[in-house]
C-alpha cells in the first residue's frame, strides 16, 4: 500500500531531518487516505477529500469497532492515521496507543509517561490533551507537565524529550504541537495562574531549542521588529509588549498560547491566537495589555513576528483569542486572496489578509453577542480595528464588586478551541458554537505563584430570549461576514468540526451524539449516540480502500464544569431554577473511541 | 497569609482522629450564636444565617462570590460537581469543619486505575484562606438549600471586623 511506502520513506529520513522531511509531511498530509496532524493539514481546514460516505448514504453508517482508553475525563482532539497504524492519545496520564489496523486494532505500542499527579489541579478546566502530531518518522506529544517527547513511531521508544514550562507556577499544556519544517512549534497554558505565555519552536532532530517567543515583555522577548512588524498595517513600535501595561503586571500577564497553530508554507508563517490577560479583573490592569487576545503571524524559522492584530484590547470577559486560524485562498471581488479566517472567543468572526495582517471583515457570528456593538473597520479613524464596548456589558466601565449581567458571549465564549471545518466546495465554515451568556463580577485579587489568579465571580447561563438551547451548530460565510444556516442544540457544540468531498458535515454533541449534516443546508442525515459526551474532534481514513470516520468519546473540559450540573440563569428568579437540562440527565464519564463505516 | 497560619495550626491538630459523619441533626447547621456579623454553632463551628425576610448573612454571600472565583472552574456552579470533581455542597455537609479545612489547606490525591483525582493543596493561597470560612458556610447552606442555586438576594453589612481581618489577611 502506498501509505506504508509513506511511512517507511519518513522512517529513512529521520536521521537527516531537512526541509524534505518537510516535503513528505505535507505529502502525507494531501493524502486523505492518512490523517498525519490534529488539524488534518498546515492550513487547519478539517477537510477531507475522501467522498465514499456521503449525503446519499452517511444514513446507512455503522460502527465499525470500537476501543476503550482506559481513561474517564475528557477526551479532546482525535486519532491520527499514518499508514496502517492509528494512534491514540488520552487526557491526563497522557497515555499514547500505536494500533494495528491491519489486526483488527491489535496494540502495537502502549506509551504511558510518569507525571507529577501535583499538574492535574493546576490545569485549569479538566486535564483534557488535543493529541499527537507526526512528523519525521516521530509522534510529538506534549504531556499535561509541559514535557515534549518524540516517540518513535515504529516502537513508541523516546527518542527526546524537553521540558517546556514548570508545572510549579502553573505552567501546563493541553494543546496538540505543530511540526513544521525542521521545527515543532508548541505553546503553554495557564492564563488562569499568571502564566506569561509563549511559543516555543525545538529542533526535531534533538529536541534542542531554536528560539521562543513571548506574548508581552520586551521586543527581545516577544521577537518583534519594531520597525518592520506591524498592527493592521502599522509598526509596533518600541517595547510595544510592555507600554501597554502598568509596572510589572506584564510578567504575570497571561497570553497563554493553548489553541490551535496553522502554517502557510508559501510565506513561512505561522500563525496562532493569545488568550486573555492576568487577572480576569480589568481594573487591575489597566491598558491595552498587548499582545494579549492577538492573531500573530511569525516567521517560523526564526520566530520573528510579521504582524499582529489584537481583537479585544484589554479583555473584561476572558475572551481569549486562541481558536484555530483557518487558511483559505479564495476570491474577494475578483481578486484571489490569501486569507486567514478566525472565530474567536468575543463573538466575531474575523476574516484577514494573511499575508499583511489586513483586516478585512469582522462580524458577530453569533446574533447574540453584545458587549459590542461592531468593530471599526475605518482605516483612518483613531479607533481602526477596535471593537466597541457597549457601557452596560464593560465589567472595566461597572468597575470592581459590581456584578454585570446579562453578558453575552460568555466566558467561553462564542466559541472555545473546539475547531471549525472548511470546504473549498462550499466556501463555507461549519463551526460549533456556544450559545451561552453570563453574568460577571471582577475582585481584587493577589498573586501566589502557582495557585489560581483569576479574580472575578461567574454565573452563566443560555442565551436569553433564544430557542433555550446552549449551542448552535452553523455555516458561515467568511466573505459576507454572515451565517448561512444554523442548527439549533440543545448544550454547546464542544466537538471539532469535519467537512468532506461527500457533501457532508460531522460534529459531535456534549449528550454523546455524533451527528451527520448535509453541508449545503444544515439538514440532519445521521446521528449515533456514542458512550459518552463528545469534545474530541471527528476524523476520517481509509484503511484496505474503505474510509472510516472515527471520534474519541469523554465528557469533560469545560465543558463538563457547568453543564454536568446544569445552568441557571439567576436573574430570571426562584422559578427557573433547574429548569435548564443537565448534562449529567444524558451522559456519564467514558473513555472510548468510535469508529464508523459504511456497511460492505 | 500571616493571620490564618494561626487557624491552620490548630485545624491541623484537631483534625487528627476525626472521623467524617453525616449530619443527622442540625446541631452542625443551626447558628446558635454570632460574632461581628459571623455566625456560628453550638459547638463554635461556623455557620450560614437566613434572616427571617430571607437576608443572608455576609460570609455566605462572600463564599457565594469566592467559591465562583476560586472552586467553580473544578467543582461546577454553586457547588453542585462537575464531570471530574465532587459536589462540594454535600461535602461541606457530610464532612466535619476540621477535615473540611484540611484537605483544602494540605490538598488530597486520588490515583488509581479508574481515578486521577487531585486536589491541591490551598494552605498558601491568601484568595482562598482569607475566605475559607466565607467558602464553607456558603457550601453548607447550599447543602442544605437554604441558598437556592444562583446569586443570592439581599445580604448584611460587611462588618467592621470583617473588613479589618480581611485586610490583615490579604495583606
Amino acid at each position: 500500500m502506498r501509505k506504508t511506502k509513506y511511512l517507511a520513506a519518513a522512517l529513512l529520513l529521520s536521521s537527516t531531518v531537512s526541509a524534505s522531511a518537510n516535503d513528505e509531511l505535507m505529502s502525507m498530509m494531501d493524502d486523505p487516505n492518512q490523517w498525519v496532524i490534529q488539524t488534518g493539514d498546515y492550513a487547519n481546514q478539517r477537510y477531507s477529500e475522501l467522498d465514499q460516505i456521503n449525503k446519499d448514504n452517511v444514513s446507512d453508517l455503522q460502527v465499525a469497532w470500537t476501543f476503550s482508553t482506559g481513561v474517564l475525563r475528557g477526551h479532546e482532539g482525535s486519532p491520527l492515521v499514518i499508514g496502517d497504524v492509528m494512534y491514540v492519545h488520552t487526557p491526563f496520564p497522557n497515555i499514547v496507543y500505536a494500533l494495528d489496523l491491519t489486526d483488527e486494532g491489535k496494540i502495537i505500542w502502549k506509551y504511558e509517561p510518569k507525571q507529577d499527579p501535583d499538574v492535574i489541579p493546576v490545569m485549569c478546566c479538566d486535564t483534557v490533551n488535543r493529541g499527537v502530531a507526526y512528523a519525521d518518522g516521530k509522534i510529538f506529544l506534549h504531556q499535561a507537565d509541559t514535557t515534549v517527547v518524540a516517540l518513535n513511531a515504529d516502537t513508541g521508544a523516546v527518542e527526546w524529550s524537553v521540558m517546556n514550562g514548570d508545572a510549579a507556577v502553573g505552567e501546563t499544556n493541553t494543546a496538540t504541537v505543530l511540526p513544521v519544517g525542521d521545527k515543532v512549534i508548541v505553546g503553554i497554558s495557564g492564563g488562569e495562574f499568571g502564566v506569561r505565555g509563549s511559543v516555543t519552536a525545538y529542533n526535531i532532530a534533538d529536541g534542542t531549542q531554536a528560539w521562543r517567543a513571548y506574548s508581552m515583555g520586551p521586543d527581545s522577548d516577544i521577537l518583534v521588529d519594531p520597525e518592520t512588524t506591524t498592527h493592521l498595517g502599522e509598526p509596533v513600535g518600541v517595547d510595544s509588549g510592555i507600554n501597554t501595561w502598568e509596572g510589572d503586571q506584564w510578567k504575570i500577564g497571561g497570553g497563554t498560547t493553548w489553541g490551535w497553530y496553522s502554517y502557510d508554507p508559501d510565506e513561512n508563517l505561522v500563525y496562532y491566537g493569545t488568550g486573555n490577560p492576568s487577572t480576569w479583573n480589568p481594573a487591575q490592569r489597566p491598558g491595552d495589555n498587548r499582545w494579549s487576545m492577538t492573531i500573530m503571524a511569525r516567521d517560523a524559522d526564526t520566530g520573528m513576528a510579521k504582524w499582529f492584530y489584537q481583537m479585544t484590547p484589554h479583555d473584561e470577559w476572558d475572551y481569549d483569542g486562541i481558536n484555530e486560524m483557518i487558511l483559505t485562498d479564495q476570491e474577494i471581488d475578483g481578486v484571489e486572496r490569501k486569507l486567514l479566517t478566525h472565530f474567536d472567543r468575543n463573538g466575531l468572526g474575523y476574516t484577514l489578509d494573511r499575508i499583511t495582517g489586513e483586516l478585512l471583515v469582522a462580524e458577530k457570528f453569533d446574533p447574540a453577542v453584545n458587549w459590542t456593538t461592531g468593530v471599526d473597520m475605518d482605516p483612518n479613524s483613531d479607533t481602526y480595528g477596535r471593537p466597541a464596548v457597549v457601557a452596560e456589558y464593560s465589567t472595566e466601565q461597572n468597575g470592581e464588586d459590581v456584578n454585570s449581567t446579562g453578558i453575552c458571549p460568555a466566558a467561553l465564549g462564542s466559541k472555545d478551541q473546539q475547531p471549525a471545518a472548511y470546504s473549498p466546495e462550499t466556501e463555507l465554515f461549519y463551526v460549533p458554537t456556544n450559545h451561552v451568556c453570563m453574568d460577571y463580577e471582577p475582585f481584587r485579587v493577589s498573586y501566589t505563584a502557582g495557585q489560581p489568579y483569576v479574580g472575578a465571580t461567574l454565573a452563566m447561563y443560555p442565551a436569553p430570549d433564544s430557542h433555550g438551547g446552549m449551542g448552535n451548530f452553523i455555516a458561515w460565510d467568511n466573505k459576507a461576514g454572515e451565517i448561512v444556516w444554523s442548527v439549533p442544540e440543545q448544550f454547546s457544540v464542544w466537538s471539532g468540526a469535519l467537512a468532506t468531498a461527500g457533501d457532508v458535515v460531522f460534529y459531535g454533541t456534549l449528550e454523546g451524539y455524533l451527528k451527520a449534516v448535509d453541508a449545503a443546508t444544515g439538514e440532519e442525515l445521521y446521528k449515533f449516540k456514542t458512550p459518552s459526551g463528545i469534545i474530541g474532534n471527528v476524523m476520517t481514513y481509509t484503511q484496505g480502500g474503505k474510509q472510516y470516520v472515527a471520534i474519541l468519546s469523554g465528557i469533560g473540559g469545560w465543558a463538563g464544569i457547568g453543564l454536568a450540573a446544569g445552568l441557571t440563569n439567576p436573574n430570571d428568579g426562584l422559578g427557573a431554577v433547574g429548569g435548564y437540562a443537565a448534562l449529567s440527565d444524558y451522559t456519564a464519564l467514558g473513555g472510548q473511541m468510535t469508529v464508523f463505516a459504511l456497511p460492505d | 497569609m500571616r493571620n490564618f497560619a494561626l487557624t491552620l495550626g490548630t485545624a491541623a491538630l484537631m483534625s487528627v482522629g476525626q472521623a467524617t459523619f453525616a449530619q443527622d441533626d442540625m446541631t452542625n447547621i443551626d447558628a446558635a450564636y454570632s460574632e461581628d456579623g459571623r455566625y456560628y454553632t453550638e459547638e463554635d463551628i461556623p455557620t450560614f444565617n437566613i434572616a427571617e425576610d430571607g437576608t443572608i448573612d455576609w460570609l455566605t454571600y462572600s463564599g457565594f462570590r469566592r467559591y465562583h472565583s476560586e472552586c467553580h472552574v473544578c467543582h461546577g456552579p454553586e457547588g453542585e460537581g462537575s464531570s471530574y470533581a465532587p459536589a462540594l455542597k454535600n461535602s461541606a455537609i457530610e464532612m466535619d469543619y476540621y477535615d473540611f479545612v484540611d484537605v483544602v489547606v494540605n490538598g488530597r490525591q486520588r490515583i488509581n486505575a479508574a481515578e486521577n483525582s487531585v486536589m491541591p493543596a490551598f494552605g498558601d493561597n491568601p484568595n482562598v484562606m482569607c475566605y475559607l470560612d466565607d467558602i464553607y458556610v456558603y457550601l453548607k447552606a447550599r447543602g442544605v438549600e437554604a441558598v437556592p442555586r444562583g446569586r443570592p438576594g439581599a445580604k448584611e453589612a460587611k462588618s467592621d471586623v470583617i473588613r479589618e481581618d480581611e485586610n490583615a489577611c490579604l495583606g
